[in-house]
């Protein structure tokens, strides 16, 4: 076999690759699970950076849950004014 | 772990709608969208007036993600009941479903046609990056992921919206009723975090 006609046959077992491809099918309707939450899945509060946020007291180690729970805490026990006046 | 709850004290409510403000201040609200609100209950009636702070209680098995066609309901380690509006499709069931009436529909065009349903968020925004531009145009702030409360119950100037962790918040009110010795009724509690199989409460009484 020729160098020619290997390219040849190369080029139309790509062509046919190419031409194919348009003739696949992609699910286009959300198969919808009942009871399952179906949505993009979100970050989690504490893995956010401290220090990209404004004017915030709270104080925890990015990705640590406990720490980032204990500085809500800490806030949430402000909202007592009688600690605070007494 | 935290289990975020809101908490109305109606003795302490002025009905000054400094929630409501925070809230469509902080969030960016749209027009004819009210993520909170305030109730008056026995307006003019000297004595038995009470005003509430109403929004999205975050329920701990909540109505909504219940009937919710699409399943874009999802509630986080926090206990914060959140959807996703890419999956919504402003059907309405969601509102008719809340016995807090928090579900709100945005008008998107003519006629009267419905957008995607917005609620409060308990400030926590959405499933899309965390205080990025995008969770801020779709759910408005994340006030949780910067360390904070929600913006209506750290504003609220005499106290009588508590927001954040359930025990801490109940711990808070109790040591306030303690004190005063009247108002021990927390409105809402038993609809939004009452055991499923809790019995109703007789007629007449205060949630």
């Amino acid at each position: 076999m020729t160098t020619a006609r290997r390219l040849m046959l190369a080029g139309a077992a790509v062509l046919f690759a190419v031409g194919l491809s348009a003739c696949g099918e992609r699910d286009q309707v959300t198969v919808y699970k009942q009871g399952k939450y179906q949505g993009k899945p979100d970050t989690k509060p504490w893995e956010s950076d401290p220090a990209a946020s404004l004017y915030t007291t709270s104080k925890w180690s990015k990705g640590d849950k406990t720490s980032w729970e204990s500085a809500v805490r800490t806030r949430s026990l402000a909202q007592n004014e009688y600690t605070r006046a007494e | 772990m935290a289990r975020m709850k809101f908490l109305c004290d109606a003795e302490r409510c002025i009905e000054c709608n400094g929630c409501v403000t925070a809230c469509k201040n902080e969030n960016e609200v749209p027009w004819g969208v009210n993520r909170r609100r305030v109730v008056t209950i026995n307006d003019g009636i000297v004595g038995a007036e009470k005003s509430i702070s109403v929004a999205c209680m975050h329920c701990s098995d909540a109505p909504c993600m219940a009937v919710c066609p699409v399943d874009c309901f999802y509630r986080t380690d926090e206990g914060v009941v959140l959807h996703d509006k890419d999956l919504c499709i402003g059907c309405g069931y969601c509102f008719y479903a809340c016995p807090f009436g928090a579900p709100q529909f945005p008008q998107a065009g003519a006629f009267g046609l419905r957008g995607k349903m917005d609620k409060c968020t308990f400030c926590a925004g959405g499933p899309e990056k965390d205080l990025s531009k995008e969770e801020f145009t779709k759910y408005g702030s994340n006030r949780l992921a910067q360390g904070k409360l929600p913006a209506c119950a750290e504003m609220c100037s005499t106290k009588a919206l508590l927001g954040g962790d359930g025990d801490v918040i109940a711990d808070i009110y109790r040591q306030r009723v303690l004190k005063r010795g009247k108002g021990s009724e927390v409105w809402g509690w038993g609809t939004a975090y009452g055991k499923p199989d809790q019995k109703a409460a007789p007629a007449g009484a205060k949630s």
